[in-house]
């Protein structure tokens, strides 16, 4: 993958990611510690930072560098569980990746971020998202940028009416059911912000 | 302080005046002979956990015996686990996250370690107080 490319889709993230930081931080004092959208902005702005050095690494340590600085920065527990998706991405994928590679390489992270947050699926995390992404990048198929974007959507939207059984939300039981899970829906923002940066 | 033989103790806390005052208590209760060092808040100083921080929490605490990890809330726990992958190999099986009350499991496991124990008793100590 060329330096333009990989600048695009930093920026593309980070963007999305400060764009929608008080719609994050809105839906996490519903029913988490509401640092989210805070925690995610400092996070990808200290990507944002190091966008120059980062672009110059091949594809899986540009990831790993990613990832590094999440957890660095981003200071809650989104930071590990977000750190740990890309680090893994890194981890599986060549530097020039298909489709099919990228699929398999999310499949692999996904199993990264359950073993981090010891969490699986409908439990109302980021994974309820990340895993019909894996489906619908697995199937193939055309105009993958052009369709998973309401893939992510409609899975955080799914969310919704979950019940949470890990992290804060958790602690509210019944009372975290109706709110969509911030985790779910940074997750969306971020595959719509990739997908969108490699579509265009 | 020169280096302890006894297992040193970690307080991880959302809140920095937590895990000061937490590790004020131990100290307090305690005494002097257990590595003893805490790490609470973000990197700005708000509400959080950072994993730098836990890193030069574990590094002050550190002991040939070991090191037991204290942790308030699910960010404390994640983020700390994060710390010790990422600490050298030869460490990372010296570290352990007790799943216990921070601040009971901290002034527990930390009279247990004053006593000399290894790193399995301190932790089977702190963890007693949610198993009982």
């Amino acid at each position: 993958m060329d330096e333009a490319l990989k600048k695009k889709l930093i920026e593309a993230m980070a963007g999305t990611v400060v764009a929608h930081a008080d719609e994050l931080t809105a839906l996490d004092q519903a029913i988490g510690d509401g640092d989210h959208g805070l925690n995610m902005k400092r996070g990808f702005e200290a990507v944002l930072a190091e966008t120059d050095t980062i672009v110059a690494k091949p594809l899986p340590d540009a990831l790993k560098a990613i990832g590094t600085t999440l957890v660095m920065k981003v200071g809650g527990a989104s930071g590990p569980l977000y750190g740990t998706l890309f680090m893994a991405l890194g981890k599986e994928l060549p530097p020039d990746p298909t489709i099919a590679d990228v699929a398999q390489a999310l499949a692999a992270a996904i199993e990264a971020v359950k073993a981090r947050g010891k969490s699986d699926l409908g439990q109302k995390t980021m994974l309820d998202v990340l895993a019909p992404l894996q489906a619908a990048l697995a199937a193939g198929g055309a105009d993958l940028a052009a369709r998973l974007p309401a893939v992510a959507d409609e899975a955080a939207a799914a969310t919704v009416p979950l019940k949470a059984i890990r992290g804060r939300a958790s602690f509210l039981g019944e009372r975290s059911i109706g709110h969509m899970d911030p985790g779910a829906r940074s997750s969306a923002l971020l595959a719509t912000a990739i997908c969108n940066a490699i579509g265009a | 302080m020169p280096a302890s033989k006894n297992v040193g103790i970690v307080i991880v806390s959302h809140s920095a005046k937590v895990a000061e005052g937490a590790a004020d208590m131990v100290r307090q209760m305690v005494g002097d002979n257990v590595p003893l060092a805490a790490a609470g808040g973000n990197a700005e100083g708000g509400l959080g956990t950072d994993v730098a921080a836990i890193m030069a929490a574990i590094d002050r605490a550190w002991s040939e015996a070991g090191v037991a990890i204290l942790v308030d809330l699910g960010g404390a726990e994640t983020n700390s686990e994060m710390a010790v992958e990422m600490m050298p190999e030869e460490r990372r099986e010296r570290i352990v996250i007790c799943n216990a009350p921070i601040v009971e499991g901290a002034v527990m496991a930390a009279t247990e370690a004053s006593g000399g124990s290894p790193l399995a008793v301190v932790r089977a100590t702190a963890e007693e107080l949610i198993s009982a």
